[in-house]
């Protein structure tokens, strides 16, 4: 009974949150006399974008409104691009991580894609509207990984972004060596212990990974030439994503904090011939910010966490800007519901730590993420032929006091303000009625049996660890992920 | 041998360089500033435009337009600057916790259920780097609140102990302290049926019956202390105190339960604050109420009872599935319409200097932004009883002042000067320090 009330709240807010009239057919919408943050060419005043088929037709101050096109008046507001978040962990069904072996290449994010997670709505209504989905950072070598856009009511088959190159997570340091929490009694306690195993972990799933590659592609050679009766090699579904990234065909997205760790996995991605597409929370990356240049890998940072590890004493919020003075490209992530909702706040204070302008500080949530993503030809700035995904906000993104408008994906409306304002007495009506409906049908029920009375706990709490300060480490410990 | 004995030297100056930075300058002399040309904020009536803050002796000796400057006065030019007064963030760990997740570096939570005799000053490290970090933020004076977070795993009992505030400057605990004993910290025990296990990595569901057994006991085991304080006092002033033997828990209650002393229930839930309020009303106890996030359902009650609120961070989750997704962000303003006194805090230490960030928000989303000053300045003064000191800019109270680019709520603000009892104090610390350090890096060799 009690699962009955929690699934009709779920379904009734799956049901209602993404009301989006017109929604199922974007055709065509003009933005009209917004202040435009484009990120790739200024800002333009009483600017307009029109979006046909989901995607950015026009952008400029002196666009007339095509006739029968859906017009969002957006008179003193701010239309920049949707966020993208290069670190999230919302979207899924369960743990992030597989903590059992030290390399989880098998295990997938994209498998466990849950649409129904209500923090996609709530980082929606931050403005974020693609997130890159990792697996957690128990492991070395963790599961695979998937990019996604927070399109909010549809399921998890049309989540994914299309097009964008999968991951996989590595993870160096205290998670994987299993730092911060204790073993529990009676189990014993996991290799690697120390970063020195970290490195050799990684550079033992590569050996066998090139040598079965090798097989692969001896075999498929052969086979190509003509030869008959050939039997391929064994299929290892632990190294075939690791022959994806020998391949080029699967991005590395490192968890990493120190900087002797970051130079580590730079030398055995050297070894192998693979590049590490991002290092993520990469802490003292500014400490080695020309070596990351060099690597060509790029620096998913937060703004101004720290303390909360061992390996976290010598973050500093200038990190995104100094490491972006060396060259590298940064993003700032979440790595946190909540954190996400707020990505453009954390974005505005490098412009105080380190002093980036005010495009560049936009471009550490919008473009910059979505070249790391391999996603920049279709997401990250407003440019005629981008997806039109897009968030209007009240004021200047860059203020603490700017409130998200909509937010659009693919030029459809998945979040409205006003609207969800609006919905909240229905929706709480609707409530009441299920829980009257459920506490009649209870009674009627008790009196039935005459059973003994049990009172109800709360059928839909979602306790999560908290976000600040303490919640970095409750989710280490949880998730396994910071 | 030699060898690692300097090796092990060089890890010694290396710790002490990167643990104890002194990245903070309180000199004796001068003892009097003159602020001028800023705008001026009190929060005590009108913003004075071109308005003079005169300091000495640590404490505001004057402040107003058109004020003579004293001639020992060191003049500090605030012109096309704002003035105000230092933000206070009041539940913290601050100088009990350096790096969460490395034990030996916290002092937050005792073990054991029941320890009013604690008293968070006690071992607040004047050398901890977040100090300096946070202060660098415009954040001039906390309160430490004994086992007030689950990070180091330890719940911290349910009377933690009590809570200490200072200012974020000095040399020793002495010197930073303003009250020693601010309030009993109070974890209120939740009725949850779910809750993650450490031990088994996983969520752990309890049916109701027993966790309601094991919450009603905890609750009788705190009426109990508040019962036995009471009778403890009564002793103590009937009798000969030789005849008694001498009870530091049951001492350390007696302010508490004579209503010298708030107590600082820390809760979330609707139904725990119902509970904890009944529970202070009953034991006639002065509650104020720290977290708060389901307060909004309670606005009637507390404003009832009069119950201030420091709220939990703005920028946090919703509580609920079904809580609209902005609620976190509408509270402040909703308990303010409601006529509740609200004070925001970070509950953290790291995130110390997230303060204005959170009273920023708030203002996004609905609460005026002279009231949001008040709720990062004031408020938690009057709350804890220390409005006679600190919040204000008025003669004769601690000279806690920050000198803005602009509105401090906002991201991109910076602290031009930073007073904390009265002394001109650096906003340096160990980040801008490795950022200088390392951003003159060479270029390596390739």
């Amino acid at each position: 009974m009690k699962q009955a009330t929690f699934c009709a709240a779920v379904l009734l807010f799956a049901a209602c949150a993404p009301l989006v009239t017109g929604a199922q057919n974007p055709g065509t919408i003009f933005i009209q006399n917004a202040t435009v943050l484009t990120v790739t060419h200024g800002n333009i005043e009483h600017g307009s974008i029109l979006i046909r088929d989901g995607k950015i037709a026009a952008v400029g101050a002196d666009l007339q409104a095509p006739e029968g096109a859906a017009i969002i008046d957006a008179t003193g507001q701010y239309v920049m691009p949707g966020i993208i978040d290069c670190h999230s962990h919302i979207a899924v069904d369960g743990s992030v991580n597989e903590a059992g072996p030290a390399v989880s290449s098998m295990a997938n994010i994209a498998d466990v894609l849950n649409p129904d997670d209500i923090d996609i709505y709530r980082d929606l209504a931050g403005g974020v509207t693609t997130a890159n989905i990792l697996h957690g950072s128990a492991n070395p070598i963790g599961g695979q990984t998937v990019v996604i856009k927070l399109r909010w009511g549809k399921p998890a088959s049309e989540l994914p972004f299309q097009g964008a190159l999968p991951g996989i997570k590595f993870a160096l340091g205290e998670n994987p060596k299993h730092s911060n929490f204790p073993t529990p009694p009676g189990v014993t306690p996991r290799y690697p212990g120390t970063r020195l195993g970290v490195e050799e972990v990684i550079r033992q799933a590569f050996i066998e990974a090139r040598e079965y590659k090798k097989q692969w592609d001896d075999y498929n050679q052969r086979k190509a030439a003509g030869e008959q009766n050939l039997i391929p090699p064994r299929r290892n579904v632990q190294l075939d994503p690791l022959v994806e990234v020998m391949e080029g065909k699967r991005y590395v997205h490192a968890h990493c904090y120190r900087a002797d760790e970051i130079l580590m996995l730079i030398r055995v991605a050297n070894e192998f011939g693979f590049k590490v597409r991002t290092f993520q929370h990469v802490l003292e990356g500014y400490k080695i910010a020309d070596e990351i240049a060099a690597s060509g890998a790029g620096g998913s940072t937060f703004s101004d966490w720290w303390a909360y590890k061992m390996e976290a004493f010598d973050a500093i919020p200038y990190n995104a800007a100094l490491m972006a003075d060396r060259g590298v490209i940064v993003s700032v992530n979440s790595d946190d519901a909540q954190e996400a909702r707020q990505l453009n706040q954390e974005a505005a204070k490098s412009m105080k730590n380190g002093g980036l302008s005010a495009n560049d500080a936009l471009k550490l949530i919008t473009l910059n993420p979505a070249i790391q993503l391999g996603i920049d030809a279709r997401a990250g700035s407003i440019d005629v032929g981008k997806d039109a995904d897009l968030a209007i906000y009240n004021r200047d993104p860059l203020s603490v006091y700017a409130v998200v408008q909509k937010t659009l994906i693919d030029g459809q409306v998945y979040f409205d303000r006003q609207r969800d304002i609006a919905e909240r007495a229905t929706l709480a009506a609707e409530k009441q009625t299920l829980l009257d409906k459920e506490k009649k049908a209870a009674e009627a029920k008790k009196d039935e049996e005459k059973s003994e009375k049990k009172p109800e706990t709360k059928p839909d709490k979602k306790k999560k660890p908290s976000q600040d300060g303490g919640g970095a480490f409750e989710s280490g410990v949880a998730g396994g992920s910071r | 041998m030699k060898i690692l004995n300097l090796s092990s030297r060089l890890v010694a100056l290396v710790l002490a360089a990167s643990l104890a930075i002194p990245a903070w300058t309180q000199n004796a002399a001068p003892t009097s500033y003159a602020i001028k040309g800023g705008k001026v904020f009190t929060l005590a009536g009108a913003t004075i435009e071109n308005g003079t803050v005169l300091v000495r002796d640590g404490k505001i000796a004057a402040v107003g337009a058109g004020i003579a400057i004293p001639a020992d006065a060191q003049v500090i030019d605030a012109s096309g600057l704002e003035v105000y007064p230092g933000m206070f963030d009041p539940i913290t760990q601050m100088g009990l916790n350096e790096v969460s997740a490395v034990s030996a570096t916290l002092d937050v939570s005792e073990l054991g259920d029941y320890n009013p005799e604690l008293v968070a000053a006690t071992a607040v490290n004047p050398a901890s780097a977040h100090i300096a970090i946070t202060r660098a933020n415009g954040i001039t004076e906390v309160i430490a609140a004994p086992g007030t977070t689950g990070f180091d795993l330890q719940s911290g009992g349910l009377i933690a102990g009590q809570a200490s505030a200072f200012n974020l400057a000095g040399w020793t605990m002495d010197e930073m302290q303003i009250n020693r004993s601010v309030a009993m910290v109070i974890n209120w025990p939740s009725i949850q049926t779910r809750s993650f296990d450490f031990a088994t990595f996983s969520i752990k569901e309890k049916p109701y019956a027993d966790v309601k057994k094991e919450y009603d006991k905890a609750v009788n085991a705190l009426g109990d202390w508040m019962d036995r304080a009471r009778h403890y006092a009564q002793a103590k002033e009937k009798g000969s105190p030789a005849l008694y033997e001498r009870d530091l828990k049951l001492e350390a209650l007696v302010p508490v339960v004579q209503g010298r002393l708030p107590v600082l229930v820390v809760a979330d839930e609707a139904r725990d604050i119902r509970n904890a309020v009944d529970f202070c009303t009953k034991q006639n106890l002065r509650m104020i109420l720290g977290g708060g996030a389901e307060a909004w359902k309670v606005k009637e009650l507390l404003m009832e009872k009069k119950i201030p609120v420091v709220l939990a961070p703005t920028n946090r989750l919703p509580e609920q599935i079904d809580t609209p997704y902005d609620k976190p962000y509408t509270e402040p303003s909703e308990l303010f319409t409601a006529g509740i006194p609200i004070a925001f805090s970070s509950f953290g230490t790291s995130f110390s200097r997230r303060l204005p960030q959170y009273a920023g928000t708030a203002v996004a989303y609905g609460l005026p932004h002279d009231e949001a000053l008040k709720a990062v300045m004031l408020n938690a003064a009057q709350i804890f009883g220390l409005a006679d000191q600190l919040g204000t800019l008025e003669p004769g109270k601690i000279a806690n002042v920050i000198v803005t680019n602009g509105d401090p709520l906002e991201l991109q603000t910076q602290v031009r000067y930073l007073f904390i009892k009265g002394q001109l104090t650096s906003t340096d610390n160990k980040h801008r320090e490795l950022y200088e350090q390392y951003r003159k890096r060479p270029q390596p060799a390739r």
